[in-house]
């Protein structure tokens, strides 16, 4: 079997972040790229899997959708543990036009398992993910906490709003995955990122594909009053704060 | 022409997300001069399919086929998609929860129509049709024009509010075309918990943070939420510790809310927590450190440990309840 794993390369979480051209564009000077936290808990999974399963396991792939600047993701995904990893050059515009490119790729070169995660941390979109499965005409199983390998059965938990479910699912398959997938996100290891620097890196171009969205202008939230302190001896205030101003009780 | 709304059921009962965007979906459609429909997938009473009526449904297309258990997203793509068709709808509008995210970007491929996630408002302008959503996990908002002639969008949840309007909804049953082929994945047990206030619908959040110094030390902060009637939520360290479970994790990679009220008990305010909370209209904090990040975000704030602060508002909210 055959993992794939959805990669979006994105601005770290504890960015400031600023736009420019008239609050048009997102700016992207100064900052750090990191795998997407979600996509990179599905990596993690992957390798688990992989390690723990024999040899049902044949590959895990990265792929990621953008220009040269994307591939020191790549790089640190390959360093975590990916066997090899794909990027197909293009400037992702939209979701609709990402899902394009992965699903010209994946009809070319079929995958048994696709992993992408459930948003990604910039737009927060959480598209890319089911519009693919569309696009591959796969079943898809989103919001998954957990995936297991069982004698080749798949078995996956997914969130939902207010529990949680057990399922199964026929293979090829795209699982959506959220927090819960795996632990903790693996670090790259000072043998990983030496191995890194010889595993392949394909370059694939792009397809033809439209965008149907675009962003056309961003605003930063207003600042924020000053914070009304209240004595925490007198916790009566708060309560009045509750029944007057808030009226939740 | 028309608005198309999929609410999601709870065991046969519509809940506030529900109300809310049959309401955004009704008002959508009165800005382009059209109807909102609504498809209802699995079995509800029809009483209950009728309050979506006074929410501003005029037409409530009820599915139910025996094959469906729990959400098969290949099946409901496809029931969607067809309901969509035969009312010749422009936009098709779901709840940006997970049932939401998981089916809208499949029916938007489906009616090649480009989608805009997690909306927060009616839309800028028809024509160009622009909508406004958080980007960046709540540190900004972007304003997103969609291209094609079909739309789809998602609804932040508490964003907009669920306006009674009062029409007559025509209620019809739909069969739609389904194979084996959109049964291939199979939901093997549900656990449903279904008289708890889910965390992304509640109007009001009690959360708590490394404060809470440890696992069993939560009593306090359950009672208060029973109550306020809130749901609890939690930060990233105390999901990861297992303190709680990883559904009450609320910040950048757990979930983003939008209560009424936050109430934050011992948690600092790691910029990847306050953007999980940002689109909170009203947040209250509670921290032995008055320099902590969240007090920044906070509307009141009390300086003080969690373990002697909250046994004496227990207190004063059941005195003031008792008036």
């Amino acid at each position: 079997m055959k993992i794939l794993i959805c990669l979006s390369n994105v601005p770290d979480t504890t960015t400031k972040i600023k736009f420019t051209g008239d609050n048009t564009q997102f700016d992207a000077a100064g900052v750090q790229w990191i795998i997407n936290p979600w996509d990179e808990l599905a990596l993690t999974r992957a390798l688990e899997i992989k390690e723990t399963s024999g040899t049902t396991i044949e590959k895990v792939t990265v792929l990621t959708v953008g220009k040269a600047d994307t591939e020191p993701t790549l790089r640190k995904a390959l360093a975590i543990g990916a066997d090899d990893a794909v990027r197909i050059d293009a400037e992702p515009k939209d979701a609709y036009q990402v899902a394009a490119q992965i699903t010209g790729f994946v009809k070319e070169q079929p995958y048994d398992i696709i992993l992408c995660g459930i948003e990604s941390s910039d737009y927060n979109g959480s598209t890319v993910g089911g519009m693919l499965a569309e696009f591959l005409d796969s079943p898809s199983v989103s919001s998954v906490s957990g995936l297991f390998l069982e004698n080749g059965q798949i078995r996956l938990n997914r969130e939902i709003d207010g529990g949680q479910e057990v399922l199964e699912t026929m293979i090829p398959f795209v699982a959506i995955v959220q927090k819960g997938i795996a632990k903790e996100p693996r670090i790259p290891s000072m043998r990983g990122i030496m191995m890194a620097r010889s595993k392949p890196l394909t370059v694939k171009p792009a397809v033809a594909a439209d965008e149907l969205t675009g962003f056309t202008a961003f605003e930063l939230p207003p600042p924020h009053a000053k914070c009304k302190m209240i004595d925490a001896e007198n916790v009566g205030e708060l309560v009045k704060v509750f029944r007057n101003e808030l009226k939740i009780i | 022409m028309s608005v198309l709304a999929f609410t999601e059921n709870w065991d046969g009962k519509f809940k506030k997300i529900s109300f809310e965007l049959v309401s955004y979906a009704h008002q959508l459609a009165a800005q382009m001069n059209t109807n909102a429909v609504v498809v209802s997938i699995g079995n509800v009473p029809e009483e209950e399919l009728k309050k979506l009526g006074h929410y501003g449904a005029s037409k409530i297309v009820r599915v139910e086929d025996n094959r469906i258990s729990g959400l098969i997203n290949k099946a409901f793509t496809a029931i969607i998609a067809q309901v969509a068709e035969k009312e010749g709808a422009d936009v098709v509008v779901f709840s940006h929860n997970f049932t939401g995210k998981a089916l809208a970007p499949r029916v938007a491929v489906r009616l090649r129509a480009g989608m805009a996630s997690g909306v927060n408002a009616l839309p800028d302008s028809l024509d160009p049709f622009v909508v406004k959503k958080g980007v960046f996990t709540g540190k900004a908002i972007g304003h997103i024009t969609i291209k094609s002639a079909k739309k789809v969008l998602t609804l932040f949840p508490n964003s907009v509010e669920a306006i009674e309007a009062d029409e007559n909804a025509v209620i019809e049953t739909f069969t739609p075309q389904l194979s084996d082929a959109h049964f291939a994945t199979k939901v093997l047990e549900v656990k449903k918990v279904t008289d708890k206030v889910l965390l992304t619908d509640a109007e009001v959040v009690v959360s708590g943070g490394r404060g809470m110094k440890g696992a069993d030390k939560w009593a306090p902060l359950e009672e208060l939420a029973g109550l306020l009637g809130a749901a609890i939520a939690c930060t990233r360290p105390v999901s990861d510790e297992g303190w709680r479970p990883h559904g009450e994790h609320v910040g950048q990679t757990g979930k983003i809310v939008a209560p009424n009220v936050y109430l934050a008990f011992g948690i600092s305010g790691a910029i990847q927590h306050l953007g999980g909370i940002s689109a909170s209209k009203h947040i209250i904090a509670v921290n032995t450190d008055k320099d902590a990040p969240i007090f920044e975000a906070a509307e009141y704030g009390i300086v003080g440990d969690v373990q002697q602060v909250l046994p004496k508002l227990i207190e004063a909210v059941r005195e003031a309840k008792k008036q």
